[in-house]
């Protein structure tokens, strides 16, 4: 009796002991819209998720759910997450937006973190990074080494991002060939390997030789290296597998030193709700290696206009320019605000094509 | 609007191959279903098939060999389904999604280290003489072997189940399986073989997703084509050609409003991004007037004893 008793005791004394013990490790979630294995956007955020691990150790346990729908399943998979003892959640793609929202009111205990969107309140913070900076790096070498003047640019929704990207890129290829048009695809997916590539290939089709995508896969890549003669450029994360053709270079997004800076934030208390919206100055967006497919002068001219973003010296945005519909936007020299940025729902003159409502 | 841009040539011969891994999968689908298996796993076998092909066919250089280890990774799989349904008489329901789930897992694992690999080309047939036709060359006569394999396939399957003793025991196995039983015939087997069929037609399906259509390796990269072929054969009233003119519809609708979108044609892209959709279910449901029903033992769980 006495020993049965003891064991109990015992035992209940290791049960609570380990219970406080799991408690004090932060949990840190991550919603990933596609696989790990993508090779390109979720890839990273996953990058990001194994540094957190690295840094932290046995203090912190990361769990992750992968090719969560955007819309109401998100909200099942957050909330799963969040009652499993999460304390800190990133959910990383635009259209978890609102059940962020939604999920992080009936949790204000727990930490969330939406990726590119705008959306806030007292336990959801937002932060994206600034791709434009990037797409502007890939116009000026896109402009540069299209042949055929046309260039394909595989999108995925019409939000804000996409449309700054293609803006920023249009801006930076036309400044240095007038000439060039770009052919906008919009595909409805972030990811779908199978229609990326079909995108790609209806561009090529139409004579564009220079492949821009907005989507996570490494497909668009793929269709290129077959088709021969189109140069491409990385998405999300270097894609360096496909270099030095198709990928000429490309944007990396690097979320690990944000991840590892907020998963502290919340082991010290400190956390609160921010918006964060960093480029290359602060290492966020990352220009990956110029492969010699491209020549050493443009390779120069756009490893130049990187450090010039990077230093604050030149910003993306910058007039004289106007709106497709050729109404005036910016004035000489004027620069473009981060709420104009943030909301972009218009093209800038001479794209061509109008923006699906 | 630049409608010029768009090379019909190139249109036609990029769509055919759009729609074959949806062809292939659908036609294999329609055979089990034929015989009175639901399976739901379609998704979960072609992403099996994608991988096991896109490994074979990088480690051997030999694309024919990818393809038939498509095959055989696909009907393993589909074997899961066969223990589950036809022996343990598991709910085909779950029993199917439970499949797609596992396959789409155990992928991931497969491909661990096939990232970023790029597979042996497979190459196109030139049929002497009729690929140098003009325009119809191009279009018909230019393709990979699987593209036409994939069509014949229909063809032998519409011929078998219509005309063959092999295809009435299949359907009626599939309509009435006590009445097929006390006729004498294997139920369980005749559904075991039916189950691996659409399990290697799946994985074929998978495998020219992963080794022609993109070509390369990615997790999850079938990204629903599964689901599709499932609800085509619905379409299609279990009914083999009106099969292929659903997938030919769907992949074809598909390139065809990416091509549009490129030239810049002035309908809203959000119409055109819906058109495949609507357009493959419109033509299929007019098709389908003449009330073909489903199998009548459709999903429906078979034992001697009952």
């Amino acid at each position: 009796m006495k020993l049965t008793k003891l064991l109990t005791g015992a035992a209940m004394a290791l049960g609570l002991a380990s219970a406080a013990l799991a408690d004090e490790k932060v949990k840190v979630g991550f919603v990933y819209v596609g696989p790990v294995g993508d090779g390109g956007w979720t890839f990273e955020h996953n990058e990001g998720r194994l540094a957190v691990e690295e840094e932290f150790g046995d203090k912190v346990e990361t769990v992750y759910v992968e090719n969560v729908a955007e819309g109401p399943d998100a909200e099942r998979v957050m909330t799963q997450m969040a009652l499993e003892g999460a304390d800190l959640i990133f959910t990383t793609s635009f259209g978890y937006m609102d059940p962020t929202i939604n999920v992080a009111k009936k949790f204000p205990k727990v930490m969330f973190e939406h990726a590119t969107g705008y959306k806030r309140s007292d336990n959801v913070s937002t932060y994206s990074a600034r791709f434009y900076e990037g797409r502007a790096v890939q116009g000026h070498i896109a402009g540069k080494m299209t042949k055929s003047n046309t260039v394909g640019y595989i999108a995925s929704f019409p939000i804000p991002e996409v449309i700054r990207g293609i803006n920023s890129a249009y801006i930076h290829a036309a400044k240095v060939n007038p000439d060039v048009q770009f052919k906008v695809v919009w595909v409805y997916t972030w990811f779908d390997p199978a229609k990326e590539a079909d995108a790609a290939k209806a561009l090529i089709e139409q004579g564009a030789d220079v492949i821009l995508q907005h989507t996570d896969s490494t497909a668009p890549q793929a269709a290129a290296q077959e088709a021969g003669g189109v140069i491409t450029f990385g998405q999300a994360s270097d894609m360096s597998q496909y270099a030095p053709l198709p990928r000429v270079s490309s944007i990396i997004d690097n979320w690990a030193p944000y991840y590892v800076a907020r998963t502290k934030a919340v082991m010290d208390g400190t956390w609160e709700s921010v918006d964060t919206w960093d480029g290359i100055s602060t290492g966020m967006v990352k220009i990956g290696e110029i492969s010699d497919a491209v020549p050493a002068d443009v390779k120069a001219e756009a490893l130049a206009m990187a450090k010039a973003i990077g230093a604050g010296e030149y910003h993306p945005f910058t007039g004289p320019l106007k709106k497709q519909d050729g109404s005036d936007w910016l004035g000489d020299g004027e620069t473009a605000d981060d709420g104009t940025l943030a909301g972009m729902n218009f093209y800038v003159e001479g794209v061509e094509g109008d923006i699906p409502q | 609007m630049d409608l010029s841009a768009i090379n019909p040539v190139l249109l036609i011969a990029s769509l055919m191959v759009a729609a074959t891994p949806l062809l292939l999968a659908a036609i294999g689908e329609l055979v089990a279903e034929k015989a009175g298996v639901l399976n739901l796993g379609v998704e979960g076998m072609m992403i099996v098939g994608a991988i096991s092909g896109f490994a074979i066919s990088v480690e051997t250089g030999s694309p024919l060999l990818g393809f038939c280890a498509a095959a055989v990774g696909g009907a393993v799989l589909s074997l899961l389904f066969v223990i589950l349904t036809q022996y343990a008489l598991a709910n085909q329901v779950a029993s199917g999604l439970a499949l797609t789930l596992f396959g789409l897992g155990i992928s991931s694992l497969m491909g661990q280290s096939y990232v970023g690999l790029k597979p042996p080309s497979t190459g196109e047939i030139h049929i002497p003489l009729l690929s140098d036709i003009p325009v119809i060359g191009p279009i018909l006569f230019q393709h990979d072997p699987i593209l036409y394999f994939g069509i014949a396939l229909v063809a032998i399957v519409w011929a078998l189940l219509k005309y063959s003793r092999v295809g009435l025991i299949l359907r009626a196995v599939g309509e009435n399986h006590d009445a097929a039983h006390a006729l004498g015939y294997k139920v369980v087997r005749v559904r075991t073989l039916a189950i691996l069929f659409g399990g290697a037609c799946a994985g074929l399906g998978g495998a020219y997703i992963s080794l022609i259509r993109v070509p390369q390796w990615t997790e999850g990269m079938t990204a629903g084509v599964g689901w599709i072929a499932l609800a085509l054969v619905v379409f299609a009233s279990w009914k083999p050609w009106r099969a292929l003119i659903g997938a030919y519809l769907f992949g074809g609708i598909t390139v065809l409003q990416l091509n549009l979108q490129a030239a810049g044609v002035a309908i809203p892209v959000e119409y055109l991004a819906m058109s495949p959709y609507i357009i493959t279910i419109l033509v299929l449901v007019i098709l389908s007037a003449d009330k073909s029903s489903a199998p009548a033992s459709l999903g429906r769980i078979f034992h001697a004893s009952n």
